[in-house]
This record gives structure tokens, C-alpha cells and sequence, in this order.
């Protein structure tokens, strides 16, 4: 049939002469309004709660949030997480070209170290490390109790726990990349050093950068642990004011709205961050 | 002419399945060899083994007088150090049909990069050779795209920019046009005719009959592993002697 002809022809019954003029109505989305409302109210409730529960005692909230203690609590929280997060992921890439290297004797240690590391609790780990001295009473001639304090020990146990995890995120970063990236800069002659720094390394970060901020926001609370062995991070700080003062809920609110603060701030940083690898990777920027 | 790629007796294996059974072939100074056969002849595995990303089993391959990836003394190859076999790979240009640009880098920087990073070349001088490269391709104004934001014959042009950086001696082409929409196929193989013309050794793998008649100067035809018949296109392609090489052109024609 000729396009003159298939023109002519009668329109379907539904299709009205002046198809042009026909407006397109969207769905109703009474789902989502419904969960809106709900939610709405919900938040309200738990607001209103919150708010009216004398309890709560904000205005001793207030008075801590930003006090010496609980300020040297949150920077040594803060410092701790960034030297854990930098030491672990070095680590961490070390295992993870360990893993993926050509030589057996480097896949077996990596593969042994992860295993061991992810068996084991952080929390039996840091008290492990806290009480080497019953092992090794001296090392190197120095009594070990004097060589390992309890924010050494607590660097020492988080360090060793976070590389056994990011050299699985950076296992699996590496393994997302393109096998035919890594034979393009092979047969341009470019040297390994440059192959994994130039080529491999960015475009594995879009695959890395995700879980490591799932890892960095998880290690920042998890760091509350060393509490137990005497570390004097936000968790701990805020528990020596309650245990003087017995004002325990205002005092873990405390803590609570400064963990969800950095959390946030850590969340935009994330944001920008997996922009940046992202670059390149769509069709229009 | 001087012989630029001589391969001799090469046997390939992958676990217990031999791809290459004792592959001959001499490739003369500025010509053009087109490799045609059925997928899984070897074909592209043969092409591989002449820069070394795949190693031999057994034989030889040299290109422009020197032994690739190993050492000769006495009756035994030494493997090479990894720079050395990186730094024959300079000399050799490989073309990848899935064209392998980084999409992370511009299409300028993927051009600049082994030139600066493998040949040493001062960054600047390198960028103004890159800049000619990609106007002799026809992409002077897409220095600055990304490779995602170029259409498939364009990313497949840059790729063969990036290749002539390193001033190669010999263009290795692996199904360069594959995987290529058929309207933009055109755009590429004229690109390498270009080349072919102005005297530059390749070996080109390909399914394109059509480009193996009008720019080889020698076809040949691979089967199961071995080279059934070579010649030129006209004798092959047009006259075959091998029932092999009949039942596949009557497919592909």
C-alpha cells in the first residue's frame, strides 16, 4: 500500500480525525499520596513525642553538645576514622593486587589474611591486641603494655579488621574494569606501575567508591567500640559525663545528633566524590 | 622487499584445545595482508601472538629483524623481561574491534598517553602530534570529548589515531569493523585504506571482502587452525583452489 493511499484510509474507530488535539492525561499516583500522608503524620507523631517527653532533657543536650569532652570525644573519633580508613584501604589495595597477582605464593597469603581477619569479631580482636602483653610481655626489649597504649592498640585492631574488608571492595573495583582495558594499555606499551595507576585504578573507583562510603560511615561508628577498651572517643567521653551525672539519655542524644551530623556531611562528600570517577561515563555530560 | 613479519611453525593452545597448528606466514615491508576465515580459525589468536598478548607454544614470530617476547641462544627462547616486551609493543599498533579507548580520559589524552608515558615524549610535542593524528582521522574538533560521546565509526577512528602515536612499524587490525553499525563501517575502512596507500605494513583481520579486493595485496585464508591458501585477492577470492575457501566465500559474498 502507497503512503498516498494508507493516508486516505478511515482512522481506527478510537482515533478521531484531529489526532493532534488529543490531550494526554497521566495516571493518578494515589499510592504515593497515600504513603505521603501516612508518613507525614507518622513523623509528626514521633516529632511531637520527642519534643514533649521532658525526659529527653534537651536543654542538658545543649548544654554538652558543644563542651571540651565531648568535643576532644568527637576529634579523636574523627582522626581515628581517617587513619583507620587511610591505613586500611593501603592495606586493603595491597591484598587486593596480592589476590589478582600472577604469583601463587601472594594470592595464598592474601586470601589466608582476609579469611583470617574477617573470622575473627573486632571485638574479640581489640581485646586480643589489648591484652598481648600475656603473650609477649616484651618486644624488642621494651615492656609491651608501655609500646602498645590503648589508642595504638585500638589503630592497630580496626586497622587490620577494615584492610581484610577494603581488599575486597578493591578486589571486586579492579575485577569491574574492563578486561580489554588492560590489554589496550599492554599493547600501547604502557608499564604496569602506569597500567594500574593511569588505566585500572580510576575506573575501578566508580565500582569502589559506593561500599567504601558504606565502609567510612560504618567505620566511623564502629570505632565507638574501643570504648571498651578505655578509649576516650565520642561514645566514651559522653559515658564518663553520665556515669558522674546519671543523665544517660540526654547525654547518648548527645552523641547520637553528632554521629548523624558527620554521617551527613560524609554523605555529600560522597556525592562529589563518585561525580568526580563518574566522568566520562555518560553520553552527554 | 625486506620481510617485516615472519612467522614460523606457530602452535597455539588453549587448555586441550589447539587454536594454531603450525601457522607459516611472511608479511613483506608496506604491504597489506588481509586475514579472512570462519570464526574460530585462529585468526585473531594469530594476530595476537605477533605482539605478544598471546604467547606461542611452540615456533617463532620476528618483526623487522627481532625475535617478539623472547631471546634466542643456542636452541632455546628466553622469555623477555615485561619491558622489554613492552617496548617491542611500541613498534607494533594494534586496532581492537571493540575499539578498548579509556573512557575515562578525553579523546586527546588517550591519543597523548603512550606517547608520553612509553616513548617519553615531552607532553607538549606529543599533544601537537596527537592534534595532526586526529585531523588526519577527521576528529579535529573532538579532542576534548569523552569516547562514550562519539559514535562507533568515530571511537573505532580515534582507537587507530591512538595506534599511529607511537609511530609503529606494523598496524595489527582486529576485526576493526565488527562491531560497527553497517553505515558507519565505510568512515573506518577509509581510514585504513588511507594508510595502506601510503605504504604502511598491516595485517588486517576482517570479515570485509569487498576491502580484502581492493586494498590487500595478499589474502589469506584460514581454516581449523592452519592457513588453507594465500595469494592475491584476485587468485583467492576469486579463483580459490580449496574447497574450504569456496564454501566460505559462497557464505560471505
Amino acid at each position: 500500500m502507497s503512503s498516498d493511499t494508507l493516508a486516505k484510509a478511515p482512522a481506527a474507530p478510537e482515533i478521531p480525525e484531529n489526532a493532534d488535539s488529543l490531550r494526554i492525561v497521566p495516571r493518578r499516583r494515589l499510592g504515593t499520596w497515600t504513603a505521603a500522608v501516612a508518613v507525614l503524620v507518622l513523623l509528626g507523631l514521633a516529632v511531637n513525642s520527642v519534643l514533649r517527653n521532658q525526659a529527653f532533657q534537651w536543654d542538658v543536650v545543649a548544654d554538652y553538645f558543644t563542651s571540651d569532652a565531648v568535643l576532644r570525644g568527637l576529634w579523636l573519633t574523627l582522626w581515628l576514622t581517617a587513619v583507620v580508613m587511610t591505613l586500611g584501604f593501603a592495606l586493603g589495595a595491597l591484598l587486593a593486587a596480592g589476590r589478582l597477582s600472577a604469583n601463587p605464593v601472594l594470592r595464598s597469603v592474601s586470601w589466608g589474611y582476609v579469611w583470617l581477619f574477617r573470622s575473627i569479631p573486632i571485638l574479640v580482636q581489640l581485646l586480643l591486641w589489648f591484652n598481648i602483653g600475656a603473650l609477649y610481655p616484651q618486644i624488642l626489649g621494651v615492656k609491651t603494655v608501655d609500646l602498645l597504649g590503648p589508642v595504638t592498640v585500638a589503630i592497630i585492631g580496626l586497622t587490620l579488621h577494615e584492610a581484610a574488608y577494603a581488599a575486597e571492595v578493591v578486589r571486586g573495583g579492579i575485577l569491574s574494569v574492563d578486561r580489554g582495558q588492560i590489554e589496550a594499555a599492554q599493547a600501547l606499551g604502557l608499564s604496569r606501575w602506569r597500567r594500574w595507576w593511569r588505566i585500572v585504578l580510576p575506573q575501578a573507583m566508580r565500582a569502589i567508591v559506593p561500599p567504601a562510603g558504606n565502609m567510612l560511615i560504618g567505620t566511623l561508628k564502629g570505632t565507638s567500640i574501643v570504648s571498651v577498651i578505655a578509649v576516650q572517643d565520642l561514645l566514651y567521653s559522653v559515658q564518663l559525663v553520665y556515669h558522674r551525672t546519671y543523665q544517660v539519655i540526654p547525654l547518648l542524644m548527645v552523641a547520637t545528633v553528632w554521629y548523624t551530623v558527620v554521617t551527613s556531611v560524609l554523605g555529600v562528600g560522597q556525592y562529589y566524590v563518585e561525580k568526580h570517577y563518574a566522568r566520562g561515563s555518560e553520553r552527554t555530560r | 622487499m625486506s620481510v617485516m613479519v615472519d612467522i614460523r611453525s606457530v602452535h597455539k593452545s588453549f587448555g586441550s584445545l589447539e587454536v594454531l597448528k603450525g601457522i607459516d606466514l611472511a608479511v613483506r615491508a608496506g604491504e597489506v595482508t588481509v586475514i579472512l576465515g570462519p570464526s574460530g580459525s585462529g585468526k585473531s589468536t594469530l594476530l595476537r601472538t605477533i605482539n605478544h598478548l598471546e604467547k606461542v607454544d611452540r615456533g617463532a614470530i620476528s618483526v623487522d629483524g627481532a625475535l617478539v617476547g623472547y631471546r634466542r641462544s643456542g636452541d632455546k627462547l628466553y622469555e623477555l623481561p615485561e619491558r622489554e616486551v613492552l617496548r617491542q609493543r611500541t613498534r607494533i599498533g594494534f586496532v581492537f574491534q571493540n575499539f578498548n579507548l579509556f573512557p575515562h580520559l578525553t579523546v586527546l589524552d588517550n591519543v597523548v598517553e603512550a606517547p608520553v608515558s612509553a616513548l617519553k615524549r615531552p607532553r607538549k610535542e606529543a599533544v601537537e602530534a596527537a592534534k595532526r593524528l586526529l585531523d588526519r582521522v577527521g576528529l579535529a574538533d573532538k579532542a576534548d570529548a569523552y569516547p562514550k560521546q562519539l559514535s562507533g565509526g568515530q571511537q573505532q577512528r580515534v582507537a587507530i589515531a591512538r595506534a599511529l602515536a607511537l609511530e609503529p612499524r606494523l598496524l595489527l587490525f582486529d576485526e576493526p569493523t565488527s562491531a560497527l553499525d553497517p553505515e558507519l563501517v565505510g568512515e573506518v575502512l577509509d581510514v585504513i585504506k588511507d594508510l595502506a596507500h601510503q605504504g604502511t605494513t598491516m595485517i588486517v583481520v576482517t570479515h570485509e571482502i569487498g576491502f580484502a579486493r581492493e586494498v590487500a595485496d595478499t589474502v589469506v585464508f584460514m581454516d581449523d587452525g592452519r592457513i588453507v591458501e594465500q595469494g592475491p585477492p584476485g587468485d583467492v577470492l576469486d579463483d580459490p583452489r580449496h574447497e574450504r575457501t569456496r564454501a566460505f566465500l559462497s557464505k560471505v559474498l
